[in-house]
Order: C-alpha cells, then sequence, then structure tokens
C-alpha cells in the first residue's frame, strides 16, 4: 500500500470538491473493494475522501412514486428495506445473493456499482491488463478465461463486472444521481454509468473526476412475478458464472417478460430491450436468440451459451410456476 | 478419561484472543517487518536488479537480494523431508513463479510491503514447461515414494486379466493442484541475540524445522530455539520449512532486531506447497458376479527437478480390495513449478477418488450394489504383503453405513430420480489410510505442590492435542484433567515426530502413557517405605521434595514389529446425496454419512470435528478445489480465497460422522490410530459417484464443475 492522506468531509458537494483538488484523490465508502486493491497496489490513490459522515444513508419515497435510496445505504439495509422486499423484489434477491454477509454489512450502493471486476488477471499485477495498466495488453484473452464475457467484449478487454444489485437495478431502471466538483449535479439512467471496453476498459463508467454518486432512483414499482437466479459454482460467496434478472407479467393467462437482465456476461448489466417484448409467450430459445445475438465465446467460456438459455428456460418456468401458485 | 468428549482446555485462550500465535508474539520486543518479494516470471534469470528506491524508501530498514544475502547452506534433498535445509535468494536464477527474488524490511508492514514494489526487477525469460497434460510423454517411473514405500507394486499379470476379463474398466481419472490453505498464513518472528536464534513459527515438525533452520543458517542444533505454542491449522504445509521463516532469520541477525514476516494470502499460493496435479489410470478387471481378478493403478504426477515430491496416490488400492493380478506405479514429470509437498490427506485424497470412482464404474458395468462390490473383495490379509490386516473393519463401516444413509433407498437406475428443479443421486465409496508411528518423546512432571507438567514438542496444530494430552495423563496417572498442565511446541522439550500424517496424537500419547508409568513405578517403589500409590500423589512433595520426572518415547514404525507383523491402516466408508440443478448443472451436497474405524479414540469430540472437516475436504475436491496454472506463464491464476474456491457453510449441509467402538490391540497398547486425515478417505468419490447416480454422467476431469456436466443434462423445454 502506498501511503495516502485522508479526510472525512461532512457534504457531499465537499467531498466533490475535495476529490478534484488532490490529483489522484478518490472516493472511499464501504472499502470493500477498494482496500484490497490498494494492499495489492492495483489501486493507489495519494488522497481518500471518505465519504460515511455525507448523509445519504436513507431510503426515501420520490414524488414519482418510486425510492431514492442514498449512496450509503449498506447492500444490507437496501436489500432487508420492506418496501424493496415488496416493490422491488429482484432488487432484494440479487443483493442476497451476493458477497457474504458480513461484506454485505459494509458494503454500499454506489460502491456496490463501481466495484471493479474480478478477473484474476486484472488482480494480478506480474499479469498484463489493460484496465489495471493501459496498453500492457490482456492476458486473459489467450489464458484461462472460463468465466470471461461473452458479450459486448473487445480486444483489449474480456472482463465481465461482478455485481447483482446492478443487473437488478438494470431491469428496474434505476437511474444514478449525482454531485460534480462544480456543485451541479446530474441523473443518469444506469444503462449509461457502465461503459464497455472498447479500447479504453479503464475507464469503466461515465462518472467524471470527482464526480460522486450521491443516489440511486427506483422508479414506480412495476410490479410483476421478480426472480433472480445467480447461477455459480458454490452456494454462497461466488461470482455469477451467469446470472437473470427477470420481471414477468400475466397477460391474458400468458407469461410474458417484462424486464430481462443478464449478470456474468459482459462488461456491464446486460439487457436487451428487444429481446423483452418481441416475443409473445416468453419462448426462452427465442428470447436467448435476440439477447446472444452478437456473443464471441472463447473455447473456455463457450458454454455460457447454451447455459444462458438453459438459465431462461428455467426461470420463466418458475416464474409460470409462481404464476399458477 | 480417554475417549471422553471434552472441551479443549485451550478453548477458552483461543475464543477469546488469549491464544498467542507466532507472528503477535511480543516476547522480544518491538520486531520490523519483512516482506518478500516473488519473480514475475516462473523460469529464467534475473537479469537487473536495483534496490536503489527501496532502500530510500520510509521506514526501510534492509533491501535483501542474492547480491547481499548472507551465505547459506546448500540445499540437501534428506529422505526426512522436513528437517531440509532451504537457502534463500542463493542465485539470480529463477526456477518458479513467485520465487523470493528480493526480502524488505521495514519498521512498518506497510512500508515494508510498499517498498518491495519499489525494487526494479528486469528478467531474462526463457520458455518454461508448465502443463502436466502437455508434457505427460516424459514421465519417469519412480522406485520409491517420498515416504519410502515402493513406487512400483506387480504381482500376477494385470494385462492377462484384463485381456480375459469378463469385465473390465480403464478408464484416466485427472485430479489437479490443491493447497492447504490453513487459516493462520504462514508465520515467523525470529529473534537473534547473544548468538542464538529464536523462532517462533508456525510450523508442524519443531525439532525438524529446528535442523533445517540450524543447517541453512550455518548454525549448530543449540544454537536454534524453535517455539510454535499455537498454530491456526496446517494441513501438510507447515511441515517444511519456508521462505518467510529463512529470510526472518536472516534479517533478524543481520539487524540484530527481531524481525517478523507473515505471507499474504496470494503468497500462501507462490512460498508454500502445493499437491502435484495427477494423471490416473484405473484399472479392474473381475469376475460376473463381481470377484476382482485384477487391479491396477498407474499415476503420473507434477513434481520439480530441485525437491521431487512423490506423492503415495497409487498406494490406495494395495491394502484394499483382493485380487490375484496387481498393479500400482507411479511416475513423475518435471515442470517448471515449485516443488509440491504433502497437502490434506497425501495419496489419499487423489488416488481414492480416482480409484473409488472406478469401483463404482466396475459396479455399475456389473449391474451389482456398489456396496456389494466392495464387501465381495474385502480381505483379512494384506494382498500385497501377506501379513493380516489389523482393526479390518471396512464391512463394519460398510455395513453400519449403509443402514444409516439409507442405501436401499438408492435410485438403481443413473439419472432417474427427479425431485422439483434437481435430479437427485446417490453414491458411496470405501476409505482407508494408512497408520503411520514415528518416534516421539515426552516427560512428564510432578511438582512437589502436585501439580502435573507434561510437555512435548508435538505442536497442536489446531486439532485438540493439548487437549488429549491432558487426557492421557490424566486418565495414566488417575487424576483430573485439571491438574495436569500441558506444554507444547517448544525444542527445548523432547522431540516428536510432529504432527502431520495424521500421527500426532497416537504418537504422543503412547509415549506419554510410558512416562506416566514410569512415574507410577517410581511411586509404587517409594509407596515400599509404607504409603500407597495414592498417598504419594497426594503428597508429591513430602516423598519427592524435588518433584518427580520421568520421559517415554515412542519408537518409529520401522523399529515396531506391529508393523513387521501386521498391515496397518484404518477404516471408512462414505455415502453422500447430491441434487444436480437440471438447467444448470449445479451440483449441491444434500447430505453425507461417514462411519470410520481408527481405533480407540483419545476424545470423541475432537475426533469427530476432524473427521468432519476432512469429509468436507472431500466435498471440496469433488466439487470445488482446483488451483490452475496459466500454461504460458506458470503462475497461478486463482491465487485468492475469492477465486480458489473452497465449501462455504452454504454447501456444507448435515453430515453424519459416526466413529466405531474400536480398540486396536495390534496398533499399540492403547489401541490407538491416526484419525485427521481419514475423514477425507473415500468422501470424495462418494460425492462423485453420487452426481454419475443423479445424472448418468461420469465426470473424470476433477472438480465436477458445471460446465462438464451441461451439455450431457437432459434437453430442457426451451421452445414453445
Amino acid at each position: 500500500m502506498k501511503a495516502f492522506t485522508y479526510e472525512r468531509p461532512a457534504s457531499a458537494a465537499e467531498a466533490a470538491a475535495a476529490a478534484v483538488r488532490i490529483p489522484g484523490a478518490k472516493f472511499i465508502a464501504g472499502g470493500t473493494n477498494l482496500l484490497d486493491l490498494m494492499k495489492l497496489q492495483i489501486e493507489t490513490p495519494t488522497h481518500l475522501v471518505d465519504v460515511n459522515s455525507i448523509g445519504f444513508d436513507r431510503i426515501e419515497p420520490t414524488d414519482q412514486g418510486g425510492l431514492r435510496i442514498g449512496a450509503l445505504v449498506r447492500n444490507t439495509d437496501l436489500a432487508a428495506d420492506p418496501r424493496i422486499r415488496r416493490d422491488y423484489g429482484v432488487l432484494s434477491r440479487a443483493i442476497v445473493s451476493g458477497a457474504s454477509g458480513q461484506l454485505r454489512n459494509k458494503a454500499t450502493t454506489a460502491g456496490n456499482l463501481l466495484q471493479r471486476t474480478r478477473c484474476p488477471y486484472f488482480y494480478d499485477t506480474d499479469m498484463a491488463c489493460n484496465k489495471r495498466t493501459p496498453g500492457s495488453g490482456c492476458a486473459a484473452i489467450g489464458g484461462l478465461n472460463a468465466n470471461h464475457a461473452i458479450l459486448g467484449a473487445s480486444e483489449a478487454c474480456i472482463a465481465t463486472h461482478p455485481s447483482d444489485m446492478a443487473v437488478a437495478m438494470r431491469a428496474l431502471d434505476a437511474s444514478v444521481e449525482t454531485v460534480a466538483p462544480s456543485g451541479a449535479s446530474r441523473s443518469i439512467p444506469i444503462a449509461d454509468l457502465h461503459c464497455l471496453p472498447g479500447n479504453t476498459p479503464h475507464v469503466e463508467t461515465v462518472l467524471e473526476p470527482g464526480e460522486l454518486i450521491t443516489a440511486v432512483t427506483l422508479p414506480k414499482p412495476r410490479g410483476g412475478l421478480q426472480l433472480y437466479r445467480k447461477v455459480r459454482e458454490r452456494a454462497s460467496y461466488a461470482f455469477a458464472t451467469v446470472s437473470v434478472a427477470l420481471i414477468a407479467k400475466i397477460e391474458e393467462g400468458r407469461l410474458t417478460v417484462d424486464r430481462l437482465a443478464f449478470g456474468g456476461l459482459a462488461h456491464k448489466p446486460w439487457r436487451v430491450e428487444q429481446a423483452e417484448h418481441a416475443v409473445a409467450g416468453a419462448v426462452a430459445d427465442s428470447i436467448a436468440d435476440v439477447v446472444l445475438s452478437g456473443a464471441r465465446p472463447t473455447e473456455q467460456n463457450s458454454y455460457k451459451l447454451p447455459l444462458v438459455r438453459r438459465t431462461l428456460a428455467a426461470t420463466l418456468e418458475h416464474a409460470r410456476a409462481g404464476a399458477s401458485r | 478419561m480417554i475417549g471422553a468428549g471434552i472441551n479443549r482446555i485451550d478453548g477458552p485462550l483461543k475464543v477469546t484472543g488469549r491464544a498467542v500465535y507466532s507472528y503477535e508474539r511480543q516476547d522480544a520486543g518491538q520486531p520490523f517487518y519483512g516482506f518478500i518479494r516473488g519473480a514475475a516470471i516462473g523460469k529464467g534469470k534475473i537479469a537487473a536488479i536495483d534496490t536503489a528506491e527501496a532502500e530510500s524508501a520510509p521506514g526501510v530498514r534492509l533491501v535483501l537480494t542474492h547480491r547481499n544475502a548472507p551465505k547459506q547452506g546448500a540445499f540437501v534433498n534428506k529422505p526426512t523431508i522436513f528437517d531440509r535445509p532451504h537457502p534463500q535468494l542463493t542465485t539470480d536464477r529463477i526456477e518458479y513463479f513467485g520465487e523470493p527474488v528480493a526480502f524488505v524490511v521495514a519498521d512498518t508492514f506497510e512500508q515494508a510491503r510498499a517498498a518491495a514494489a519499489l525494487v526494479n526487477l528486469t528478467y531474462g525469460r526463457e520458455d518454461g514447461a508448465f502443463d502436466l497434460a502437455n508434457h505427460a510423454d516424459q514421465a519417469e517411473p519412480q522406485a520409491t515414494l517420498s515416504i519410502g514405500l515402493p513406487g512400483e507394486t506387480r504381482f500376477g499379470d494385470l494385462e492377462a486379466a484384463m485381456s480375459a476379463g469378463p469385465v473390465t474398466i480403464d478408464q484416466t481419472y485427472t485430479t489437479p493442484y490443491h493447497f492447504s490453505q490453513p487459516m493462520e498464513p504462514h508465520a515467523c518472528l525470529a529473534d537473534w541475540r547473544d548468538d542464538h536464534l529464536t523462532v517462533y513459527l508456525a510450523t508442524q515438525t519443531v525439532a525438524q524445522n529446528r535442523i533445517a533452520l540450524a543447517e541453512t543458517l550455518g548454525l549448530a542444533a543449540d544454537q536454534v530455539t524453535v517455539d510454535a505454542a499455537f498454530v491456526g491449522g496446517g494441513f501438510g504445509s507447515k511441515l517444511y520449512l519456508h521462505a518467510e521463516a529463512v529470510l526472518a532469520a536472516l534479517a533478524a541477525r543481520k539487524l540484530a532486531n527481531p524481525v517478523k514476516v507473515a505471507l499474504t494470502r496470494r503468497q500462501v499460493f507462490t512460498l508454500t506447497g502445493h499437491r502435484p496435479e495427477m494423471i490416473h489410470r484405473v484399472r479392474l478387471a473381475a469376475t460376473l458376479d463381481g470377484q476382482l481378478t485384477g487391479l491396477g493403478h498407474d499415476v503420473n504426477l507434477q513434481a520439480a527437478v530441485a525437491e521431487p515430491w512423490i506423492e503415495q496416490a497409487a498406494t490406495v488400492a494395495r491394502s484394499l480390495y483382493a485380487a490375484p493380478n496387481r498393479l500400482t506405479r507411479h511416475s513423475i514429470t518435471n515442470l517448471d513449478l515449485k516443488a509440491a509437498e504433502a497437502v490434506r490427506g497425501p495419496g489419499e485424497l487423489p488416488g481414492l477418488l480416482a480409484f473409488e470412482t472406478a469401483m463404482d464404474e466396475l459396479a455399475y458395468a456389473l449391474d451389482i450394489d456398489p456396496v456389494e462390490l466392495r464387501l465381495k473383495n474385502d480381505t483379512a490379509i494384506d494382498p500385497e504383503l501377506g501379513v493380516p490386516l489389523n482393526g479390518r473393519r471396512l464391512a463394519d463401516c460398510l455395513r453400519e453405513g449403509a443402514k444409516r444413509f439409507g442405501w436401499d433407498r438408492r435410485p438403481k437406475t443413473p439419472g432417474s430420480r427427479r425431485e422439483g428443479d434437481h435430479l437427485v443421486g446417490y453414491g458411496m465409496a470405501a476409505g482407508i489410510r494408512m497408520h503411520f508411528q514415528g518416534p516421539t518423546g515426552a516427560i512428564v512432571r510432578i511438582e512437589p505442590d502436585g501439580r502435573v507438567i507434561v510437555r512435548s514438542d508435538t505442536p497442536d496444530i489446531g486439532t485438540g492435542t493439548y487437549t488429549i494430552a491432558a487426557q492421557i495423563a490424566a486418565e495414566s496417572l488417575g487424576i483430573g484433567v485439571d491438574q495436569v498442565t500441558v506444554q507444547l511446541a517448544h525444542s527445548d522439550f523432547p522431540p516428536s515426530a510432529g504432527a502431520g500424517g495424521s500421527w500426532g496424537a497416537s504418537n504422543l500419547s503412547i509415549a506419554l502413557d510410558r512416562a506416566c508409568q514410569q512415574i507410577r513405578n517410581r511411586i509404587a517403589e517409594a509407596a515400599g517405605l509404607g504409603a500407597t500409590p495414592n498417598d504419594i500423589l497426594a503428597d508429591v512433595g513430602r516423598w519427592f521434595p524435588e518433584g518427580v520426572e520421568a520421559t517415554g518415547q515412542t519408537i518409529g514404525q520401522a523399529d515396531d514389529p506391529n508393523f513387521k507383523n501386521y498391515s496397518q491402516n484404518t477404516y471408512g466408508a462414505a455415502f453422500a446425496e447430491v441434487a444436480v440443478d437440471i438447467a444448470t448443472g449445479e451440483v449441491r451436497l444434500r447430505r453425507m454419512t461417514g462411519v470410520f474405524a481408527a481405533g480407540r479414540i483419545v476424545n470423541a469430540k475432537t475426533a469427530r470435528s476432524q473427521l468432519m472437516g476432512g469429509m468436507i475436504w472431500g466435498v471440496s475436491s469433488a466439487l470445488h478445489e482446483a488451483a490452475h496454472v496459466d500454461p504460458r506463464y506458470g503462475n497461478w491464476v486463482n491465487g485468492d480465497l475469492a477465486e480458489y474456491l473452497m465449501p462455504v457453510h452454504a454447501d456444507i449441509p448435515a453430515i453424519e460422522t459416526v466413529l466405531l467402538d474400536d480398540y486396536d490391540e495390534h496398533a499399540n497398547h492403547l489401541g490407538i490410530k491416526g484419525v485427521g486425515e481419514l475423514g477425507v478417505c473415500g468422501t470424495g468419490a462418494a460425492v462423485s459417484n453420487a452426481v454419475f447416480n443423479a445424472t448418468g454422467i461420469r465426470v473424470r476431469d476433477f472438480p465436477i464443475t458445471l460446465s462438464k456436466l451441461l451439455s450431457g443434462l437432459p434437453p430442457m423445454r426451451t421452445a414453445a
């Protein structure tokens, strides 16, 4: 770990200003990802702006009938909130499927969105990684990549985004509220928050330097059956091989897909809107054809193609079974 | 007292944080902190190294590299293994990825770690051989295994038996690299003063590591004190002397100040030892009614030229089943990886995973109940050594396990039982483990005030040795456990064979009981003066004003007739039920029963805990664990505990652990045998066989991950 300075401002505006005042500054909230990366010198901030005292730690109703989740709300609290459990079940289910109880107690809503990939070559500082050291190459391409991206990847990076929560947020059409060092605030649709790797895999979001996430806003509840199915090699504390966030509805006795997003497939939560309403009757293979169009798996992760189809089919079956109960 | 499932006497110290581990010892005053910088190539040399920036970093006291490291004793490949010297930073050559190339000592851990990253290195990288499969044709047959057994055994004509059939199995299985990964990382605090080195060391072998350190540093053994009062798990990986201890000692001597080093979790992957990857070929020939006519097990395993570890994986069948035609062989393939070491259940874990999976394949080929097949081939005489198998209770374990588990309710046809979204299967396997005995001493002292003190250098690596030593002494002397003080793991105490190979408890118990008997004899002699032994025990100071003490010794198995006249093993049977998600291929254990016969049990609670832990390793070996090497670079790719999967609580449902009431009079005078690693013997194969029973898919490349099952699962209704 490199030596760093530290401050704990009392407001979001002060925090955003502090983050640009000192070159190399970073925000820290729960620290569940950043501290690990600092120990490995993958992240080497010169200055930490601790945002734990800026407020934004509540879940409040919005005028539009949705909820505004403060950036500092812990994952455990968010998943357990009765409004979230009742109206946004897919989000609650996604959160509790991630990490461990201890990590969820500490991790924050904004931090979860901004966590970095778990690509093992990103974590190994002796390996080439364009995300860690731009221009150094990608050791995962041609290496061990059974759990890497099959969609939206590039010649520079095939890493995935590890968050479960973000997949549910994507299905729910959440928006991210931020404040910039200038004091200006804006709202970013979650679809636009994360970038695909392209030639700049080190650029992971559209946030500007010093721009601080203050809240995540959920639109008014969509209703429907809300499921989150995470496929993984052990029952807990493992990142998704594939995950499915599904909001389904019954219309005229038929199951239809209202919202559908995937984790474990790409550099960001993967949602293909055309797949949601294009197919009447929720036929898994037809939906998967749309979702997987353009997929470019490696030899080692090509199993994800049938896995997506099968997991989607099983999740739709669960929705049907849930609807008929 | 022997057998009672009493709580650990050191439990309160551990749960209140008062059990002080090596890295936390304060005895020597404020230490400096060391950090190891590892090589970023798998093979080659250091072309240039510049330490100037690191040396001028804040708090830095010393930067050691091959250019300024003190001269050390050369590595010697001694058959005693754990006392081999392991010099560090001796050359510019690099033989494995992560090999220490610099050692930085600073006032704080963070300073040392940051400065270590500032050492500028340029490498001359050479092509290396990093994957077993592509170099398997270079395998070299081995005459002798690391633990001294023959590498090859041959009886009759296996090839002829395979030709004759009528039913045969000839399959190849692969088992991956594993790491022990104890909770406490490898750590050492070294204190050099007055020409004497004291190391507080996380070790399983005090006397052996003392010699190893002394020879590395060019010291006499009596110039080195090793203290390992508390050790947070070992699982084989702390039997050996590793870089952190040597580097801490070198730096402490050079700086005349204590230096401590703890490996990071990632370094536990690069700087300790792994279980080698193996390719197993198992051959079985049987009559139509299930009598084995031939069995064969060939293992090809990864090794390093510098220090070959030839794990005894193909020995598991030698004493397990009768068959007239037999062939077991080991060969090694040298790769440019670190030397492999003993890891949790060496030999048995991978060996039985492969062999007992093959036995399951034979049972299905014959259409015979897998339990029945094992019972049919049971034997009272060791088929290869020709001597009786003492304590042979395999059949009892199989029958008791089948009854408790409800084996009669098993799905007879693979892939036939569906419950909701899951395919459900039952599997079972037999377990056997060699029982070892190593030279071990103990001393018992009764103070004039009546306090009883027991000492041995055997460490308690978390298994309960403190507690069982107190139980043995209490039983032997007819006193309460609370009257016994146990002191372990110090090189001033009588040397032992260490805590590994599941032999610590039996080695120590035998020696300790003998020491207690000696003291009783002394007291009996004194009693001739007109008191009863109980009077004397109640008033030791009156009869022995200086106190009284006696030593006891356990001899090594090479010198013990029991080990010539009998084939010494422990036995088990494991039964598992798994559920496989029919859509995704995710395998989850539902329940497991293990029944074991391991002689007389000293502490029912700690024995059960160890066996349960072993059974969980079995689950792990079947479903989760594998360390992956990138064949381009030779590095461990998944080198942390987020990516190196082992079961978490949610993966382990009800596990039933049953110890048969047992006493093995041919093992030793206490009837005790080793327990620890028996739990893993066969349990992995029980899970593997349950996956086959559930799905009809036989995966022979372990672990059984979902991608290996996916293509064989029933089609889904994915269309309209």
